[in-house]
């Protein structure tokens, strides 16, 4: 079988693009399961809530891409933290699968207000103009934004590694996932850091939002099919190393491009079965410790 | 740890006169439906889910797993049977065999992957495994993906009572929800029921008591998915189709939400909370995506206030078992 290249590579670019809002969205996960002991199911709502934000930042307030890529993450982070405040935080002490219940109630309000409003079709949103077009590297033609997508993810991801496993604050947030009521008697406040958290997790998801708003476009149900996905990932790597998140979220993005150049039948179940298998061989999954 | 541990399933000692009484009432009610006027085909429909929630709350509110994929089973039911009535042209009786196989060895395959990990994790997997049987019905040709299988005969049961009849057709769903539910309830009250309890409250010790455990959940896990896929054979001679959305995460999604509603852990409460979901669908079908909306705003009130449900609160109240 003689192999396009020009083809195979434009599948992996597409592959590590997805692989980097599997990145950006797992992580965020992951962050959010250490301190709260809740998956979060609205995941998939507020990275199109972030989408969202990007579109009418640039159509009510005439905002650009790159102020957008600031202000969404932080407006629904603090979306986030209101919801953290006044709900999640009432379920602490019981078991986890009401986090999950409660949030997948969240999900369900936040997409059928949008798709009220919006239908469920994708508004357009355009490629900010320092870039567009496209470098041609020889083998392939990558268009600029793509490329800057990829590597802005791995940056960001590694900036939270950074951030959680190597500062002093930190250093509080992962002893806090480990004994919360120690953590409080050094005088650290717990509660707010777990808002701050949820928060840093939902901004991250809001961010690949924006990030994907001018390549798959807007839709109020862009995130719906994307966390399950996600959850597939995050069962694959496991919850217990950002480092683990961020290396599974992009190999597996990379592994579903390969997919769709060399068996598209393929290409949106792979991930399932790539699961199914680590389950079969692992069951703690990659990185995970088992639970 | 993975168990409901919490105030909001019941643990108290059961009744049996409590629940025979209102077994007895809940039947005869069911029996003189078609006499009342309203109408059957929304009772019938009831009746299905009512049985696929049952089925779901004997792993969920027994067993203490959270599938977020139940509609698998539904749907791959459904079009099973629905294939052996159609182009097999098979009898009803024997394309319900058909549609129960067919989930009860889906749930043998994906029971023995999704029970390797415990609590959040296997609400994952199991939601995982459901999208992938949907993009495995989105593809393969006897489903025909978005049409679905539709104008499905419904035939002579055992050759004699005619299921295009609506009020034979009713007492016939009546009574296979009826064997589903009777099934259900002798499993909850028998020596396994007991086990799988333990497990849900404190899986340590039932191992360290010497059960083996993760029998007991696959156990578990075929008995309901099997049961779910009866009620997705019978609601293929309601429906007369058999469509992607009985197999789509959101169906999962509402199977949750029903027995959440009526109450999980309680004998009555997945019946009752089937009843009011279908109702609220049947009332809010004008207003679009609302339903959507609404069908979140009662998840997030039923988990923050409202936890052992309508059935549960009531059992609470009067200190009954239901």
């Amino acid at each position: 079988m003689s192999i396009n290249l020009q083809a195979l590579s434009a599948q992996l670019l597409v592959g590590l693009i997805n692989g980097s809002f599997y990145a950006l969205l797992s992580l965020g996960l992951a962050v959010i399961f250490g301190m709260l002991n809740i998956i979060n199911f609205a995941h998939g709502a507020l990275y199109m809530m972030g989408a969202f934000c990007a579109y009418f930042l640039l159509n009510g307030l005439g905002l650009s891409y790159w102020p957008a890529l600031i202000i969404a993450p932080i407006a629904v982070g603090i979306f986030g933290m209101i919801l953290e405040r006044t709900m999640l935080k009432w379920l602490t002490g019981l078991d986890h699968l009401y986090g999950l219940l409660l949030t997948f109630g969240l999900a369900l309000i936040i997409q059928g207000i949008f798709q009220n409003y919006f239908g469920s079709s994708g508004l357009p949103y355009a490629i900010p103009d320092q870039l567009k077009g496209g470098m041609n590297l020889g083998f392939m033609f990558l268009p600029i934004y793509r490329g800057w997508v990829v590597i802005f993810s791995l940056v960001v991801c590694l900036l939270t590694w950074y951030l959680i496993e190597r500062t002093q604050l930190g250093a509080y947030l992962r002893a806090a996932t480990e004994n919360p009521t120690l953590v409080r008697a050094f005088g650290i406040n717990v509660p707010r850091m777990i808002t701050l958290t949820y928060g840093l997790g939902v901004g991250l998801a809001a961010l690949a939002g924006v990030l994907s708003a001018p390549i798959n476009q807007v839709r109020p149900l862009m995130g719906s099919d994307l966390i399950i996905v996600v959850f597939a990932v995050v069962v694959i790597g496991g919850m217990g190393s950002i480092m683990g998140s961020i290396i599974t979220g992009f190999s597996l993005g990379i592994i579903e491009g390969l997919t769709k150049y060399f068996y598209p039948e393929a290409s949106n179940t792979v991930v399932f079965v790539l699961m199914v298998l680590v389950l079969l061989v692992k069951p703690a999954g990659l990185t995970g410790r088992a639970t | 740890m993975s168990a409901l541990t919490d105030d909001s399933i019941p643990t108290a000692r059961r009744s049996y006169s409590d629940e025979m009484v209102a077994f007895v009432l809940m039947t005869a009610l069911l029996v003189v439906v078609p006499f009342t006027g309203v109408y059957p085909f929304f009772v019938m429909q009831g009746l299905c889910f009512a049985l696929l929630a049952c089925a779901f709350n004997l792993l969920v509110g027994y067993g203490g797993l959270l599938s977020f994929g139940h509609a698998m089973f539904l749907g791959t039911a459904g079009y099973f049977t629905a294939h052996a009535l159609k182009v097999w042209g098979v009898s009803p009786e024997l394309g319900i065999i058909v549609g129960i196989l067919g989930a009860a060895g889906l749930a043998v395959i994906t029971g023995l992957i999704a029970i390797r990990r415990l609590g959040i994790y296997f609400a994952m997997i199991t939601l995982a495994l459901s999208q992938l049987v949907y993009f495995i019905y989105l593809q393969t040709p006897f489903t025909h993906g978005e049409d679905g299988i539709q104008g499905i005969p419904q035939g002579k049961m055992f050759g004699i009572f005619d299921l295009s009849q609506p009020t034979t057709l009713y007492y016939v769903i009546l009574i296979g929800f009826l064997l589903g539910f009777l099934l259900i309830y002798r499993a909850i009250n028998s020596p396994f029921g007991e086990v799988l309890k333990s497990i849900r409250e404190n899986e340590q010790r039932a191992i360290s008591l010497g059960y083996k455990t993760d029998q007991y959940k696959l156990l578990a896990y075929i008995l309901s998915g099997t049961l779910a896929g009866f009620a997705g054979s019978l609601k293929v001679f309601v429906a007369q189709n058999a469509s992607l959305t009985d197999v789509h995460w959101t169906m999962s999604g509402e199977i949750v939400l029903m027995t959440l509603v009526g109450g999980l852990g309680t004998v009555f409460g997945p019946v009752v909370g089937a009843f009011v979901i279908i109702a609220m669908q049947q009332y809010l079908a004008g207003f679009g995506q609302w339903v959507t909306v609404i069908q979140g705003l009662v998840f997030v009130v039923c988990v923050l206030t409202f936890r052992r449900g309508i059935i549960g609160e009531l059992a609470h109240y009067f200190r009954r078992s239901l």
